[in-house]
């Protein structure tokens, strides 16, 4: 295919409608049309020509807006069926997804699971269907750009008179018109802010050009908001880990590669006293507690570099902070936010060396729960040994031996060994909450609970986010191509002078009415009726010649 | 051809390229999500450097030229106690044929490791990953896993989870590691 030289000189790129330049019908469809599509000013949007290699093919099918919206129905669909049942992050973490859904949902449930739908956000085929929604954003938005752009920038004064014919709001006059008359208008228009240009006593006015940019400036900021969802998978742009800390512990900050460790010194709860304000007193009393703040008391740390894993590295202190819901401890791209808590966690136990006979006690010791001794020295010849710890009891094996089935002290066991001046080899004591067990008959000496110590937990979650910037950006340059392409019109008025009768026409991409009015007033007190609206839907089959009546 | 559209079919597939490579990627990155930066079978075994119950210090890059049964384990865990006497029994004759077993138990509650050891009368060590170090590093969730390091530092298979393994298996196990 070649291009297209028109009669008015201008050389026009393969498989364009209107000429660029003077908007001569280059096609027998355009030419023989009532009214032109001026969408994209007959420019040659998609070459349908180059079909022949395969890149060609797949580039006409992205460039389609056919395509464009068809994607996006089937994701629209596809996001809605996603929200009918939660998904799998919000389901119960202690159920396999595969039963949860069945149980709670039946078949359907079933199905929905097998088909994917548990994780739909995160499935192949959708995070597929965005990308190529972004594929055809950049193609359709390319292909429409480009050429709309060279023909609004190769735009002649002098237009072809079929050109204007076929424009919506035409005029053709019986004779002339005035040199004041022309200078009226043309002071009028620039009154209106129009750029006027002129060529052989023709007269192109136009404004607004850059209101025609705005879907394109749009279209760029979607695809930075999708380049900022991309970034996410990018490691070190996101975090988002929890990490469980316990009252003086320490634990390294997941997420952070290592660099920082936190020290949780003390959470707290406050919930709301009907003695801080009397008019909570009813509520209270209705609803029963009510949070009024969590706050964990934390110290960071961050963490020497290490050679070896499992050395011990250096920490340096970097601040103490009391991290409070929607109050997070920030640092290097990092916040740490409070998320979850643990009250009570057994710490530890006392107990009273107590001579049965006379209730006497003979001193009283304390096992930390985690780290417990081997041996409690109790002075003057009596001693506790711990034979057997079971921090989380979970009953008695075939073989009798007590078991436990987790580390964290629950429930917590033990079988100790009660020395005493009169039992030099110990009398074996099995202690459990609420229940104690001698298995080798009854002992002259028991321990005595004498009190427990506990602590709290909480739960911390990590998070960076350096997306964030990118997602921003990507939005406000959407909002400023809505604006661009919403609150300004791009009008032209274009009045042929020369050769014959004088021929008034004038475009719009929106609002037909506001340009209509601004014609009223540019064309009053000349003399000249202002242009027909031939898609005027007050008037429909109402012939008009376009001549004044 | 001509000149534009030669340049045409150029951008046109170099526009397309970069495309397919953004969403390439991101499909990609979503897919192995859930394995990236996991230790697999023939990564280098990360190095590091634990203490047994008596303070003495084993560092795995020591080993070299030998292979390393390396199980992660925990006293309240009831398949690592069926299979920690196998690993026993098994211990003398694999050491002579250049098999070591490291056993890494993956929290600091030193009372109950002991109180285990001396019950089972283990052999080999046990070492305590004070701070979670190297069962990060191994990505060990599951009790218990074992990783088998070849003679090279090379890893050659992580056996993840509860197997039910028997003493025979764990024999092949080692055998797999014999330098």
């Amino acid at each position: 295919m070649k291009e297209i030289k028109c009669e008015c000189g201008h050389v026009n790129p393969p498989g364009t409608i209107l000429c660029e330049s003077c908007g001569k019908a280059l096609t027998e469809e355009a030419g023989s049309a009532k009214l032109h599509d001026m969408r994209y000013d007959g420019s040659a949007r998609r070459s349908q020509t180059y079909k022949k290699t395969p890149v060609d093919k797949i580039w006409n099918f992205f460039s389609s807006v056919k395509t464009g919206v068809w994607l996006i129905v089937i994701t629209l669909i596809a996001s809605a069926l996603g929200t009918v049942l939660p998904q799998t992050d919000y389901i119960p973490s202690n159920v396999a997804p595969a039963v949860y859904y069945q149980d709670q949902y039946g078949w359907f449930g079933k199905l929905w699971y097998t088909l994917g739908f548990d994780d739909l956000y995160g499935s192949w085929w959708y995070m597929l269907l965005i990308a190529l929604i972004g594929v055809s954003l950049v193609i359709c938005s390319l292909d429409r750009f480009i050429p709309l752009r060279r023909a609004l920038a190769n735009q002649k004064a002098t237009r072809h008179e079929g050109f204007l014919k076929r424009q919506r709001l035409y005029r053709k006059m019986d004779g002339p018109i005035g040199e004041e008359t022309y200078a009226q208008i043309k002071r009028k228009l620039e009154a209106k802010r129009y750029k006027v240009l002129e060529e052989d006593g023709n007269l192109f006015a136009e404004k607004n050009r850059f209101s025609r940019w705005g879907p394109y400036v749009n279209h760029i900021g979607l695809i930075i908001f999708l380049i900022g969802c991309m970034l996410r998978f990018i490691p070190g742009m996101y975090v988002d880990e929890l990490v469980w800390v316990r009252e003086g512990e320490k634990k390294v900050l997941p997420g952070t590669n290592e660099q920082y460790v936190i020290l949780n010194k003390k959470f707290t709860v406050q919930l709301y006293n009907k003695k801080d304000n009397q008019n909570f007193e009813a509520a209270l009393n209705r609803i029963g507690n009510v949070a009024k703040d969590f706050e964990t008391d934390v110290v960071l740390y961050k963490q020497g570099a290490k050679h070896v894993l499992g050395e011990e590295a250096p920490l340096k202190k970097v601040k103490s902070y009391a991290i409070r819901v929607n109050k997070p401890l920030k640092f290097g791209g990092y916040a740490v936010y409070q998320m979850d808590y643990k009250m009570d966690e057994f710490q530890s136990m006392s107990f009273a060396l107590e001579k049965k006979a006379n209730k006497k006690v003979y001193g009283t010791f304390k096992i930390d729960l985690y780290h417990p001794k081997s041996e409690y020295d109790l002075g003057q010849g009596y001693k506790v040994k711990l034979l057997g710890y079971y921090p989380s009891f979970s009953g008695f094996a075939k073989n009798g031996e007590p078991e436990t089935d987790s580390y964290i002290p629950n429930n917590p066991a033990f079988l100790f060994s009660l020395i005493s001046p009169e039992h030099p080899k110990g009398e074996k004591s099995f202690v459990a909450i609420r229940q104690t067990v001698e298995p080798l008959g009854k002992n002259d000496y028991k321990l005595a609970f004498a009190g427990l110590e506990t602590r709290n937990a909480s739960a911390l979650a990590v998070r960076k986010d350096e997306t964030l910037w990118v997602l921003a950006l990507g939005g406000a340059i959407f909002m400023i191509g809505v604006v661009q392409g919403a609150y300004w019109n791009h009008r032209r008025f274009w009045l042929k002078c020369e050769g014959g009768p004088v021929m008034l026409a004038a475009h719009t991409n929106k609002n037909w009415y506001g340009l209509k009015k601004e014609l009223e007033w540019v064309l009053e007190g000349s003399g000249i009726p202002v242009p027909v609206d031939r898609q005027d839907k007050k008037n429909p089959g109402k012939k008009d010649t376009g001549r004044p009546a | 051809m001509s000149l534009t559209k030669k340049r045409r079919l150029l951008v046109r597939t170099a526009i397309l390229a970069v495309l397919i490579a953004a969403a390439g990627y991101t499909l990609y990155a979503n897919a192995t999500k859930g394995t990236r930066g996991k230790l697999q079978a023939g990564d280098q075994a990360p190095d590091f450097v634990l203490k047994d119950l008596n303070g003495k210090t084993y560092r795995l890059s020591d080993y070299k030229g030998r292979g390393v049964f390396l199980n992660f384990w925990g006293t309240w865990c009831d398949p690592c106690k069926k299979e920690m006497p196998y690993m026993n029994e098994l211990y003398q004759t694999y050491k002579q044929k250049g098999v070591e077993i490291l056993a890494v138990h993956v929290k600091d509650t030193r009372f109950l490791v002991d109180q285990f050891v001396k019950q089972y009368g283990l052999d080999f060590p046990v070492l305590i990953d004070k701070n979670g170090d190297v069962q990060n590093a191994y990505n060990i969730d599951p009790l218990p896993t074992t990783v088998l390091i070849a003679p090279d530092g090379k890893v050659k298979k992580i056996i993840v989870g509860n197997q039910n393994l028997s003493k025979k298996d764990i024999r092949n196990m080692m055998d797999m590691i014999k330098p």
